[in-house]
Order: structure tokens, then C-alpha cells, then sequence
């Protein structure tokens, strides 16, 4: 066997992508929500409120990587 | 379905983008040609105006009769009415304008939410969500709704707030007015549709990928690699829950986006 070959892969670098492009959304719904308990523990009545405003923030940063998952559909 | 079985021949083929195609039934050829994905619209229609129906038909009969004791039926479309009147639209837009904008948001809620729970009703099992067309027509609905608050209210003031917001200093318009220019009048609708439509595709595949996995270690693999087929379908059922609070989920985003976008187009400017 060629030396060369041996970490031979094969398969489709768009996957990569996605990988890289989930990281940015991953982070910040990760940080949305860390946030968002942050601030629910100090002001429990505010509960509700911080949850809409959460859940907001999930559906913007959330769109980044669905953006992502998009492009191959559209530019393939 | 077919996905089940699309692991045939020995060896394993993942889902692709294909699961969304699936053969055309009926009227094929003309443009009312009518696939499942197609038919499960068209079932899921009917279910929600026979469902308002005898929900509306239950509240007028307790009106006239002055009961006021809800049955069970009634109590859950009671509480599923007011969480779209009361949770989403008086809370963000205030009791005038929620009431204004409500027929809307409603239609957009229980429309979601039904064409979304398809996508695990066992025989159904794709969203009708999961095809561009719906999220389309909703995101367009949407977005001439906002415009339409918008211009109701302030007039072409509205294109001037939105794309030259106050209290930012002039040079710097040549950067923000492009910015806002993309953000409230390209990337909104288009990222209403696309939120809902990439979460009902990627938890299709997900949900396909598990069980024709299963399907795949129980029947095809050998050995000790059949034991991954457990695994594999504890997933898929774990997914299938996950699948639900997606589908209320992206029910409620929808709404709540389409309201909060309502609301913005109708603040005044400070």
C-alpha cells in the first residue's frame, strides 16, 4: 500500500462547513441561555418575561445555523 | 413509509434530500399535482377547520345557554385559543392592537402547529412543513402584515424610521441604512421561512436516519452489530419526543416573531 493513501478520506468538504458554520449558533444559544438563568435566579418574578425575550434570542442566533444548512440546497 | 425500507440490498443508505420528493399520486402532469407531502396539507386543513368548527360551534351553544362549566373538549381549545390571545398577542402588542392582529396570528399558530405534528403522526411522518411552500406563504403573510401595520400608522414615515433610525449620527447612515435595509425588509422574511422549514427537514432526516438504522442492524448486519439497533431505535423514540417540542416550538417562534415584528413596525419613535 502507498504510504501516501494511508489517511485517505473520502465524502463531501460541504460537511466540514456546516460543522464550522454550527459552531458560531452553538456558542451563542449557549450563551443566551446562560444569560437568561443567570437572570431568572436573581429576579424570579421576571421569570416569564425572560423566557420570551430567551426565546427570541434562541430563534436569531438559531437562524445562522439553519442559514447554514440552506446554503448547500441553494448553491449546490 | 418508504423510508423504512429504503435500506434493502445489504447495504445501508442514508436519507437524502429525495425524502421530500416523494412520487406524485394524483393529476400528474398538470399543475395541481398532488404528492403526499401534498395530501397531508390537504388532510391537515380539513382537520383544523372541522376541529375550529366544532370548537366554535361548543362556544356558542355556552354562550346561549348561559353554561358556564367548560367540558374537556372545550377547556383545551379555550386554553390553546388563549395562549395565542392572551400570552402572545396582549402581551406584546397590548389589548387594541392584539386584538387588531389576532385572526392572524392565530391562523399562523394552529396552521404551523398542525402542519408540524405530521411529522410524527405514525403513516403521516413528514411534516407539511417540511417542503418550502407553506413556510412561504406564511412568511409572506407575515411580512406583508408588518409593513402593512407599519404604513397604516405612520405613513411613509415608517420606511423613513425603520431605514434611517433616529438618534444615529448622519455619516453613519451610509453604513446602517444598508444594514437595516437587509435586516427588516430581506432577511426577516426570509429567515421565517427558512427557520421553520430547515427544522422540520433536519428532524425528518434525523427521525428517517435512526430508523432505517434500526432497521438496518436488525435485519441486515451481522453479529454483535445488531446490538446497535437498540440503541439506534432508543434514539429514533427519543427523537420522535424531541420532534414534538420542536413542532410546538417552532409554532410559537413563528407567532411570537410575526407579532414582535408587528409591534416594532407599530412603536413610535423615541
Amino acid at each position: 500500500m502507498d504510504a501516501v493513501n494511508i489517511a485517505e478520506l473520502s465524502g463531501n468538504i460541504a460537511v466540514v462547513g456546516y460543522g464550522l458554520a454550527a459552531i458560531g449558533p452553538g456558542i451563542g444559544v449557549g450563551l443566551v441561555v446562560s444569560k437568561t438563568i443567570e437572570s431568572i435566579a436573581r429576579q424570579p418574578e421576571l421569570a416569564g418575561r425572560l423566557q420570551v425575550t430567551m426565546w427570541l434570542g434562541i430563534a436569531f442566533t438559531e437562524a445562522l445555523a439553519l442559514i447554514g444548512l440552506a446554503t448547500p440546497f441553494i448553491f449546490a | 413509509m418508504l423510508s423504512l425500507f429504503a435500506a434493502e440490498g445489504g447495504e445501508f443508505s442514508p436519507p437524502s434530500i429525495f425524502e421530500f420528493y416523494p412520487e406524485i399520486v394524483a393529476f400528474e402532469g398538470t399543475p395541481f399535482a398532488i404528492n403526499r407531502i401534498m395530501m397531508i396539507r390537504l388532510i391537515v386543513m380539513v382537520v383544523l377547520i372541522v376541529l375550529f368548527w366544532l370548537w366554535t360551534a361548543k362556544f356558542n351553544k355556552a354562550v346561549k345557554t348561559g353554561n358556564v362549566v367548560p367540558g374537556r373538549f372545550q377547556l383545551l381549545g379555550e386554553m390553546a385559543l388563549n395562549f395565542v390571545r392572551k400570552t402572545i398577542a396582549h402581551d406584546q402588542l397590548g389589548e387594541k392592537d392584539g386584538e387588531r392582529f389576532l385572526p392572524l396570528l392565530t391562523t399562523i399558530f394552529f396552521m404551523v402547529f398542525g402542519m408540524n405534528i405530521t411529522g410524527i403522526i405514525p403513516f403521516a411522518n413528514i411534516a407539511g412543513t417540511s417542503v418550502i411552500g407553506i413556510p412561504l406563504v406564511l412568511a409572506a403573510a407575515a411580512y406583508v402584515t408588518f409593513i402593512y401595520a407599519g404604513v397604516k400608522k405612520h405613513g411613509v414615515k415608517f420606511f423613513k424610521n425603520s431605514l434611517f433610525p433616529s438618534g444615529v449620527p448622519a455619516p453613519f447612515y451610509i453604513l446602517v441604512t444598508p444594514i437595516e435595509l437587509l435586516s427588516t425588509f430581506i432577511l426577516r422574511p426570509v429567515t421565517l421561512a427558512l427557520r421553520l422549514l430547515m427544522n422540520m427537514i433536519a428532524g425528518h432526516l434525523l427521525l428517517v436516519l435512526c430508523f432505517s438504522a434500526t432497521q438496518f442492524f436488525f435485519f441486515q448486519a451481522e453479529g454483535l452489530m445488531s446490538l446497535f439497533g437498540a440503541g439506534t431505535l432508543l434514539f429514533g423514540f427519543a427523537f420522535t419526543l424531541f420532534e414534538i417540542l420542536v413542532a410546538v416550538l417552532q409554532a410559537y417562534v413563528f407567532t411570537l416573531l410575526t407579532t414582535v415584528y408587528i409591534q416594532l413596525a407599530l412603536a413610535d419613535e423615541h
